[in-house]
């Protein structure tokens, strides 16, 4: 078990080193550079020539693809050639942010979704269970970006209630306390309801079908046969049981947590990654772009390393069948 | 067939998705004019939906900013954006299905490269990968089906795979293959047959996400370019005039939920129609 953990953890690695590697080159090869954007279009073709050397760009690629992943191994994130910040101090500015918004949402999303789903799937057929597949459904189908816009429309500008835009209000240097919490929370209000919403709907759905499908099995007959009242016979073996591919798709779901949720940061102006990573493509900005990309990268492999092992504990039958 | 038609959210979701693609079919008679088509800007931008314009034209849906009919841009726009939606699913299904069930299945050094190549096609971040190739080509409509298409068989694979997995442990897989039965035609008859029912789901959810998708990078303006209508860019063009002429980003919202949901339905009903249970 171990040495196939171990194994796993290897190949993970060089799944992360084998994506930075192709982004560096793509990026490379995309059209535009930073320092176009930097100079912006007065420049002459000297400042330019000059800024690149100054930066290190003109010299040849592999040269600084060493020179990057050697200083990136080491620690050293570089500069930002848009804003001139340390890389680190960038995504660590944006990152609180995506953290709580998808975090809280994942977390959401899943327990309302699971809670959902069982019901659903312990009372399948009954008029809740139908009222509730209508829900989900509907949920399930709308874009995020523009449930967004939907609930800017109604509860900004209609009821003009809660804030659309940014994490914070222009004034929340001068909250202390109580309105400074919130004040947050009036912000986060849109923005976790959206990413929440949108994410009940699959999660829901999934639950109940899984949980459907292993009600025919044998095992929950037996334990209908052996007594157990319908509700035990949900929670204690049917539910646990259709955890398992839940919780694959809750470790597929573990990068968002970095790479935050690209539209609907984009509907609500959050100042989380998923921003800085938009901004710094359009901008070449290649220090952020490849921080950025290696991070989530190893969040990716992470989250299915992780949720292989939690498979695995939960159905012991996946971890035995392997040679 | 007929089944299928009887199960109420099977015959829902059939009639929706005949209506709009009867209607995207036959967009030049059920509208009015080209989708681009645009009068006296001044006289005609922004008007409410059922209104009448100064040259007698009837707007069912309104018009946008540019006096172009909302109702007349929402049906050339199905045709954009659920033909993407179709294609790229196709592209994406076909590859996880092939992928996942070999990778679940074979042992050995085959195995261990599929799931590599999935892990690492699932590790590459989506819209850094979208952004670049975007930016590499010029942004097309066949580029947006290519690219979601390459994007987007991952977690079918990876369904497959934990499946296929799943379903070789169990009696049955181990009594085929006792029979002698050879081991592809044990993965073709016995095991594909049993873990297709989260591919149909999938392949259903999957046209929704894909529509969606599309409605994103229209909105990075990275999808399919205007005037060419699509439900994305019309979104994200109706997102400035929010609160002058809510309609502009109501409608082809209003249209795509009701597809992405009879998509579902349809695909939950064929999902009970081919594996009836007790």
């Amino acid at each position: 078990m171990l040495s196939r953990l171990a194994a796993r953890a290897l190949a993970g690695f060089g799944v992360v080193a084998g994506v930075v590697t192709l982004t560096f080159f793509l990026l490379r090869f995309a059209p535009g550079d930073p320092v176009e954007h930097l100079l912006g279009p007065a420049a002459t073709a000297d400042q330019l020539a000059a800024q690149r050397h100054a930066l290190g760009l003109d010299r040849p690629i592999p040269v600084q693809y060493t020179a990057w992943v050697s200083r990136f191994v080491r620690g050293d994130w570089g500069i930002s050639i848009a804003k001139g910040r340390p890389v680190r101090t960038v995504l660590g500015d944006a990152w609180p942010a995506t953290l709580r918004l998808v975090g809280l949402s994942l977390l959401l999303s899943y327990a309302l979704g699971i809670a959902i789903g069982a019901v659903q799937a312990h009372r399948r057929g009954s008029r809740t269970d139908t009222a509730l597949s209508v829900i989900t459904v509907t949920l399930f189908a709308v874009p995020g970006y523009w449930l967004g816009l939907m609930l800017v429309m109604v509860f900004t500008y209609w009821a003009r209630v809660l804030p659309a835009f940014g994490a914070a209000g222009l004034d929340a240097d001068y909250l202390t306390g109580w309105d400074r919490i919130v004040d947050g929370l009036r912000h986060l209000a849109l923005p976790l309801a959206t990413l929440t919403l949108i994410g009940v709907g699959g999660s829901a759905r999934f639950v109940r079908g899984a949980m459907i499908d292993l009600g025919a099995q044998p095992f929950v007959t037996t334990a209908h046969a052996k007594g157990l009242s319908p509700f035990q016979v949900t929670g204690r073996h049917v539910l646990r049981n259709a955890l398992t591919p839940v919780v694959t798709l809750l470790g597929l779901s573990l990068p968002a947590l970095f790479s935050g949720a690209v539209f609907v940061e984009a509907v609500f102006a959050w100042p989380g990654v998923g921003r800085v990573l938009v901004e710094a493509v359009q901008a070449r900005d290649y220090p952020v772009v490849m921080a950025a990309t290696a991070v989530s990268a190893g969040l990716v492999v992470a989250g299915n390393l992780l949720a292989d092992a939690l498979a695995a504990w939960l159905d012991p039958r996946i971890g035995k069948q392997e040679t | 067939m007929k089944r299928l038609l009887r199960d109420r959210r099977g015959a829902f979701g059939a009639v929706i998705l005949a209506i709009v693609v009867g209607c995207a079919a036959l967009a030049p008679f059920v509208t009015g004019g080209a989708p681009t088509a645009q009068g006296d800007i001044v006289a005609t931008r922004f008007l409410a939906p059922l209104s009448t314009d100064g040259t007698g034209a009837f707007h069912p849906l309104g018009t946008d900013r540019f006096g172009r009919d909302v109702w007349t841009r929402l049906v050339y726009g199905a045709r954009v954006s659920v033909g993407v939606g179709m294609l790229a699913v196709f592209i994406s299904i076909t590859l996880g299905v092939v992928v996942g069930a070999l990778a679940g299945y074979a042992r050995g050094p085959l195995a261990l490269a599929l799931l590599g190549i999935t892990d690492f096609a699932l590790a590459v971040p989506r819209v850094v990968l979208l952004l670049l190739l975007a930016a590499l080509w010029r942004p097309s409509t066949a580029l947006v089906v290519v690219v979601l298409g390459l994007t987007g068989w991952m977690s079918v694979a990876r369904l497959v795979h934990g499946e296929v997995r799943a379903l070789a442990a169990r009696p049955f897989v181990e009594g085929a293959v006792a029979l002698g039965a050879r081991r592809l035609r044990v993965l073709a008859r016995h095991i594909l047959p049993n873990a297709l029912t989260p591919v149909i789901v999938a392949a259903a959810l999957g046209i929704g996400n894909a529509i969606m998708l599309e409605a994103g990078l229209s909105y990075l303006g990275l999808g399919v370019q205007p005037p060419t209508p699509s439900w994305g860019n019309m979104i994200a063009s109706g997102r400035d005039v929010l609160v002058n002429a809510p309609w502009v980003a109501t409608a082809p919202g209003v249209a795509l939920v009701l597809v992405v949901v009879a998509c579902t339905l349809l695909g939950d009903a064929v999902r009970d129609w081919s594996a009836p249970r007790s």
